[in-house]
């Protein structure tokens, strides 16, 4: 079993990007299981969201406590709230800025990782030059496609495109696939520091 | 069809290829999604006849719900929690009058202290009142009920509650397989009322009864409760065939054949328990679960044949009765009672609290080495509660106490769970 713990704002699609994700895991025939943390859903508060992916039924209802990855919507969240708990030195981290880790004061955490699994992306701007709204959800989603491999980019485009059919959805995926090619890019840049 | 749906949606989607006649209810967290989503179809037409009629409050969707299955309509209704118990004297009209009205109860504790997440203590607070009560395990389940609900509401005329765990079923995004309409009209024939407010032919429903009959009216309820003890099973066999996957039966068991301890649950957390009962097998616990989908009636004979071969029994249970322990537990000790297993209850969940399967495993093992107590509050934090009650003993005006707890623990909106 895959599981994702997703950090944002209210307002920013933080359940809209779980369940997106889970549709596109449907998508591909597998088992995915997506909630929302209940009650705080108020513009701008805390949220978080979970999505469980695997190939059998999911039948724990539990939140995730031990995510393998995490997506964080909104940079500002870093230092108010715990969003490592639970964290295993395997996982996989994206977080929306366009900072590094080092920049963000994280530059010491993000050494107990794998260098090539914590990883930024802008992908407000991506949003913005895209969408022209600041909504991050889906782009990330791209972003982490090309991250963890867990899910095509195909897949976030059928999910994507059934949740916000027409132009909305068209745009979304556009972003979504400037966010795959973004962290491809960066990963290649990785694998080419770390062999030279 | 298979979908990637939210339960609320899969819920009101199910509800519609059932023809309600008459929608009546009051929006409430966590059951709202499901009414806006009934609501939006019937405003466009889609189930036509159908009306959705709106109210002020939860009495008075209760209160149309009986009016509407009076003069012969299938009526539908949904709520949870707080609202639940403003309606409660129309719900036990409901079944005192006999009429088969299908609501759903998005299960959510009840406040004081004002609280929206789930727990089944809304669902025990009606345990009494006549209806038929399923509880879902997954979205399928909840999904499924409904339609099998509708046919034994009918059949026996008594009213039906289908019990989904809020927020943690009716937010969830996740596999359902939906029926089509065919299949449902070919399960679920048209409502033929066994009584009906009709003006060419005018009876009266709900006169006063006295000492002379009214024993006998609350023991006909009981024997039409006990025929569905027997409706159930079938249904459910049809239901089986008709839609080719199980759904609903009295009580299902899960690796319970030569288990020594079985763990006894209703709803979602049976979902978590059984990933904990696989663990604790790979650990040589002899463990199985056996949970309830008919909470009233209570399946009596099905429970103890399950529990027949266990030393030990744990109920886990997300309500409890203060002041005594287990609600749930004291029907499966009933049930029980000449089988010589001993039985300790688990109440955890209250409230939203999440229950963890590694909290679960850890009760489990102490279960298997007799180590767990009669009645344990899981992951409950005894520090918190100790500070307060020292705080009771040594200041006269202590405060209440939810706002000291909540003062004690500092800020919670960072925490994950």
């Amino acid at each position: 079993m895959f599981q994702v713990r997703i950090h944002g704002r209210g307002g920013q699609g933080v359940v809209a990007a779980a369940e997106i994700l889970s549709m596109a895991a449907f998508a591909e025939g597998r088992h995915a299981q997506a909630f929302p943390s209940f009650g705080s859903e108020r513009m701008g508060a805390p949220v978080v969201s979970f999505c469980r992916i695997d190939d059998r039924p999911i039948r724990t209802h539990e939140p995730v406590m031990e995510p393998d990855a995490l997506v964080i919507q909104d940079v500002t969240l870093i230092h108010q709230v715990e969003l490592f708990a639970g964290l295993s030195a395997d996982a996989y981290v994206l977080i929306n800025t366009s900072r590094s880790f080092d920049e963000l004061g994280l530059g010491e955490f993000a050494r107990r990782f794998h260098r090539d699994r914590l990883l930024t992306c802008p992908a407000t701007e991506l949003a913005l030059e895209h969408l022209g709204r600041p909504l991050p959800n889906a782009v990330l989603l791209g972003g982490f496609a090309a991250l963890t491999g867990q899910i095509t980019l195909d897949a976030i485009g059928t999910a994507v495109r059934e949740r916000f059919p027409g132009a909305v959805g068209d745009r979304n995926m556009a972003a979504a696939a400037a966010a795959f090619r973004f962290v491809t890019l960066e990963e290649e840049e990785m694998v080419h520091a770390s062999t030279d | 069809m298979l979908r990637q749906i939210e339960g609320s949606r899969a819920v009101a989607e199910t509800v519609a290829l059932c023809r309600p006649e008459v929608v009546c209810a009051y929006p409430i967290s966590p059951q709202t999604h499901i009414i806006e989503a009934i609501g939006v179809m019937v405003a466009s037409g889609a189930l036509a006849p159908c009306e959705f009629i709106n109210v002020e409050s939860e009495f008075a969707a209760m209160s149309v719900s009986i009016g509407a299955s009076a003069a012969g309509a299938r009526a539908y209704t949904a709520t949870a929690s707080q609202g639940l118990l403003f309606m409660i004297e129309a719900v036990y009209n409901a079944a005192g009058l006999g009429l088969p009205i299908v609501m759903t109860l998005a299960n959510r504790a009840i406040g004081a202290p004002i609280n929206i997440w789930n727990d089944h203590s809304d669902a025990m607070a009606v345990r009494d009142a006549g209806w038929i009560q399923l509880f879902a395990e997954t979205n399928q389940e909840a999904a499924d009920l409904h339609v099998l609900a509708f046919r034994l509401a009918e059949e026996l005329s008594l009213p039906v509650m289908v019990c989904m765990d809020g927020f943690i079923l009716t937010h969830a995004v996740e596999r359902v397989d939906l029926p089509d309409q065919a299949q449902v009209d070919a399960y679920l024939p048209p409502y033929e009322p066994r009584q009906v407010l009709e003006p060419d032919d005018p009876v009266s429903i709900g006169a006063m009864v006295g000492p002379e009959a009214f024993e006998e009216v609350r023991y006909l309820a009981h024997l039409r409760q006990l025929d569905a003890l027997e409706r159930i099973p079938a249904l459910a066999t049809a239901f089986e065939e008709a839609f080719g996957r199980p759904s609903g039966g009295l009580v299902s068991p899960y690796r319970t054949e030569d288990a020594d301890i079985v763990i006894v649950a209703l709803g979602s957390v049976l979902g978590t328990i059984k990933d904990a009962v696989d663990a604790r097998r790979d650990a040589g616990d002899r463990v199985g679960v056996l949970g309830i989908t008919a909470f009233r009636p209570f399946p009596n004979d099905a429970v103890r044949e399950a529990l027949s071969g266990a030393r030990s029994v744990v109920v886990v249970e997300k309500a409890f009765s203060i002041g005594f322990g287990g609600v749930l537990s004291t029907d499966v000790a009933m049930a029980s009672h000449d089988t010589g297993c001993t039985l300790r209850t688990i109440v955890c969940g209250l409230g939203g609290r999440p229950i963890t399967s590694r909290s679960l495993e850890q009760a489990f093992a102490a279960a298997a080495l007799d180590e767990l107590d009669s009645l344990t509050f899981l992951d409950l934090d005894h520090e918190i509660v100790e500070r307060e009650r020292t705080r009771m003993t040594t200041t006269r005006r202590s405060g209440p106490s939810a706002e000291n707890i909540l003062r004690d623990l500092g800020t919670v909106a960072s925490r994950i769970d």
